[in-house]
């Protein structure tokens, strides 16, 4: 009874944040389209489905997000493993690089991608511009890092022994794979490709900047339908046909993610140097790299070249407010106002989601108990199949009263991210939360320990890793968001995406220059920042 | 038990500081609603504040569509007390959800045009287009490019600019699909937005592409000036004419200070002020123009227009018939 009522406690804090910051904006804005002219009009929703354009965005949207998902896990597992389990000069490096994509705004990616794919652009031979294939790439450029940092931490961790002493006993490289490794990392597998799923589906400038328009998702649709036509009765129809899908993906996930044994022995391997049989998945590693480094090469080079020459003139630029008073800002200011909104989004969104993690990754008697985590656990991953513009408009129209009135409250933006990256950071917990045997937590309390030295000596020295990377996620989600910052931001507190985005927005090379300057002082930032949370050594690991 | 205690302490501070953020009085502070393209000199809000003895609050994001349909959806009970920005795009959609307390006031214009690069089409001895129907001629085959008008200000300014004409240019036996369809036949190339079009996709673009003619605006051969000339022309009789405006919010809490506010958009200081900050004309008469605005901005004498109620009417229809050509 008194641990249920401890669980209770600690789900409490982050349930009530869900609910006045996404269940009840989002349902407000569902609800105004059932509406017409006052009157409840659900029939009039259900028509909307049946149009013809809205079964077509339904698929487009399921197929482009199911094929990204998956190449995103085939390159990713290789990218884990060569970048987790081995060590070579510049690994970690690499390791940092690859999140940099995460946190770059949708617009400068757009301007990157369509650069090099353009016909006369550098990779224009390929005829992909415009085409689903650029769309497929761009996602795979967004999300593969989810893929190998959620895999790469739980595989970094995992012992090596079992995986040995099978293949001592003969079992040749794959079957090792398929019988030992597998099972120990598919819940993470599959909770990262339910994220990459989300992200996909939920993208918007991609589809539409990389897809020439003439593609349409569910996502565009809504943004098309609220934010041009203010058609409230076709987005509340997409909108409840999001979540539905969503739910479904959700239970899919949750059910694909269990296996018969959660409990996994973890220690921390020491990576090894690559061998002749690591060559494959060294050869995909390249491949993403390659990938990702292009699109980021094309930045770098377009903001030193200015005139035909090399210049650092874009970069001298940052530090002044931009030409004409167009900037409220410096561009560096805004880096830092950028810097710390993620700061306090990433601590947020990191104690929402360890208290949730803990709470659904207890084992529980009854079936009715763990039917209630189950439905706890798919709840914050929500966020994330939801549509922005939905979420926006909704705190606008609902959040208005007292003591709720946070329309214009300037803190609005770091809950709004923390919410983003929140099932992210679920995301990245669980699996390894899950992997902790319960019975050394009872042997620690047999021997007298309380419930903090507990979580200090047995949960502590696994999760560490876990949270850095969990940390890393969600500091990196905060800083490159846009989607509801730009509905939220105020314009003396701008974070960087935004101004990226008024300065791409403008005529003239030097504003033009200035975007790809702070584009490239953003990524190097990021990258710098997680190089810096992967250096963090917790003195505990060292004790096992 | 502890470890609960920690935890809830910890999930309760940023909530705590939440809500001890009370906003401040009313009678002192003036909200403004605006759009993400909002900018003028500190200097200049710093005087409105001082002489007003206000404190102006800026509620600033989307565009201009975005904030009309925030204003809409907040009418009554408004996020903040005076709005700027709401175009005649949009002006029929919030004057008839009551949106502004009296008729809102122009404060500023902007010409959304075709344009060309000057450069390419000297470089590859070709007369330049002077009319919307030139560019649906072969000569021009695969040199233009526009933004969506589902997704883009100027691609709906453009989109309006061709059914103006169709409409009122060329008369009955000419409509405006017919038209488009006879540019997409000359290779026309949508692009989702302004920066992809004119970024990434015009040759005088950042980005250095292929096609020299471009919608966008008439203010822009004033950013692309080389020894002494500008390399952008805009092609005449292709203007649509966009304006925006100001207005004091139905149901404000300081309506007395948001009057003022829209008073003080269309004083001297700020009307010149217009073209620095936001890339736009002002709109009262004789104010001067920055040097390189005089010298090269290109004012079109011609400026097609739709009324704000019809387009609020047909916007939809317009939007889903403009969306089955173009796909």
């Amino acid at each position: 009874m008194r641990r249920r009522a401890a669980l209770a406690g600690l789900a409490v804090v982050p349930v009530a944040v869900l609910l006045v910051f996404f269940v009840v904006p989002v349902s407000g804005m569902v609800e105004r389209g059932f509406r017409t002219d006052g009157h409840w009009d659900p029939v009039g929703v259900l028509d909307v489905l049946g149009r013809d354009y809205v079964r077509r965005a339904i698929w487009f949207t399921v197929w482009t997000s199911a094929s990204a998902t998956a190449i995103s896990v085939a390159l990713g597992l290789p990218a884990a493993y060569a970048l987790y389990r081995l060590t070579f000069p510049g690994g970690r490096l690499l390791r940092a690089a690859l999140l940099v994509p995460f946190v770059l705004p949708t617009v400068v990616v757009g301007v990157a991608f369509r650069e090099l794919l353009r016909a006369g652009g550098p990779l224009g031979f390929l005829g992909l511009d415009g085409t689903p294939g650029a769309i497929l790439a761009g996602m795979v450029f967004f999300n593969v890092a989810v893929v190998i940092r959620a895999v790469g931490a739980a595989w970094e961790s995992l012992d090596r022994r079992p995986a040995e002493a099978a293949a001592a006993l003969g079992a040749p490289p794959f079957r090792v794979f398929r019988t030992v490794t597998w099972p120990a990392l598919r819940p993470a597998v599959i909770s990262s490709a339910s994220v990459v799923f989300l992200f996909c589906a939920s993208a918007f400038g991609i589809v539409l900047t990389l897809g020439g328009l003439r593609y349409s998702s569910v996502e565009t649709q809504i943004y098309l339908l609220t934010t041009d036509l203010l058609d409230l009765q076709g987005a509340s129809a997409l909108s409840i046909v999001q979540l539905l899908a969503v739910t479904v993906l959700l239970v899919l996930a949750a059910r694909l993610r269990r296996v018969a044994d959660p409990t996994a022995a973890r220690s921390v391997a020491r990576p090894r140097r690559p061998l002749v049989s690591d060559a494959p998945a060294l050869a995909v590693t390249a491949l993403l790299v390659v990938l990702v480094a292009l699109p980021l090469a094309t930045l770098l080079v377009g903001s030193l070249r200015v005139d035909g020459g090399w210049s650092l003139a874009d970069y001298h630029r940052l530090a002044s407010p931009g030409a004409d008073d167009l900037l409220v800002v410096p561009v560096l200011q805004s880096l830092w106002i950028s810097l710390r909104t993620a700061l306090g989004a990433m601590a947020l969104s990191l104690t929402l989601g360890l208290s949730i993690s803990l709470v659904v990754t207890r084992r529980m008697g009854t079936r009715g108990e763990r039917r209630v985590l189950a439905v706890l656990d798919g709840l914050f991953m929500l966020p994330l199949g939801v549509s922005a513009v939905t979420l926006g408009f909704g705190l606008l129209v609902t959040l208005d009263r007292a003591p709720f009135d946070f329309r214009s409250a300037p803190w609005l933006v770091a809950v709004a991210q923390a919410l983003v990256a929140l099932p992210l950071v679920v995301r990245t917990l669980a699996p390894v939360l899950l992997g902790i045997d319960d019975r050394q937590r009872q042997a620690a309390a047999s021997l007298g320990a309380g419930p903090l030295r507990r979580a200090l000596v047995v949960d502590v020295p696994v999760m560490a890793r876990p949270l850095l990377a969990a940390a890393g996620f969600a500091f990196a989600t905060s800083l490159g968001e846009f989607g509801a910052t730009s509905f939220l931001a105020r314009p003396e507190s701008p974070t960087l995406p935004v101004v990226i985005y008024r300065l791409l927005g403008r005529p003239g090379a030097d504003n033009y220059g200035t975007a790809l300057a702070a584009s490239v002082v953003l990524a190097a930032v990021t990258a710098l920042v997680v190089l810096l949370v992967d250096r963090l050594r917790v003195p505990s690991l060292g004790a096992f | 038990m502890r470890l609960r205690a920690l935890f809830t302490l910890l999930l309760a501070i940023p909530l705590l500081a939440a809500c001890g953020s009370s906003s401040p009085s009313a009678d002192h502070t003036l909200v403004l609603v605006t759009h993400d393209s909002w900018a003028l000199p500190k200097k200049l809000i710093a005087q409105f504040e001082q002489e007003s003895g206000l404190t102006l609050e800026v509620v600033a994001n989307g565009d201009a569509g975005q904030l009309t349909n925030k204003l809409v959806l907040t009418a009554g009970d408004p996020l903040g007390d005076v709005s700027f920005g709401v175009d005649n795009t949009f002006l029929g959609r919030a004057t008839s959800a009551g949106v502004y307390d009296g008729s809102p006031t122009a404060v500023d214009h902007s010409e959304v045009c075709v344009d060309y690069d000057k450069a390419w089409f000297a470089a590859h001895h070709l007369a330049p287009p002077t009319s919307l129907a030139d560019l649906t001629e072969p000569r021009y085959k695969d040199l233009m490019v526009t933004e969506g008008a589902s997704t883009s200000s100027p691609g709906m300014a453009f989109l309006l600019a061709t059914i103006a004409y169709a409409d009122r240019v060329k008369g009955l036996d000419y409509s405006w699909q017919t038209y488009w369809k006879a540019l997409l036949a000359n290779g026309l190339q949508v692009d989702d937005s302004w920066d992809q079009a004119f970024d990434v996709d015009f040759t005088q673009g950042g980005g250095h592409g292929d096609r020299p003619i471009v919608v966008s605006y008439d203010s822009d051969p004033a950013y692309a000036i080389e020894h002494g000339r500008s390399l952008i022309g805009v092609v005449p009789d292709t203007c649509f004419g966009e304006i925006e405006y100001a207005g004091v919010l139905a149901g404000a809490a300081n309506p007395k200070g948001a009057r003022e506010f829209v008073h003080w958009l269309l004083s001297p200081a700020v009307q010149r002020a217009l073209p620095g900050s936001m890339y736009v004309y002002p709109v009262v008469k004789g104010t001067p123009l920055p040097g390189s605005w005089a010298k090269f901005a290109v004012q079109p004498a011609h400026v097609l227009t739709v009324p704000s109620a019809e387009i609020d009417e047909n916007r939809d229809e317009w939007l889903q018939q403009w969306t089955s050509i173009t796909q």
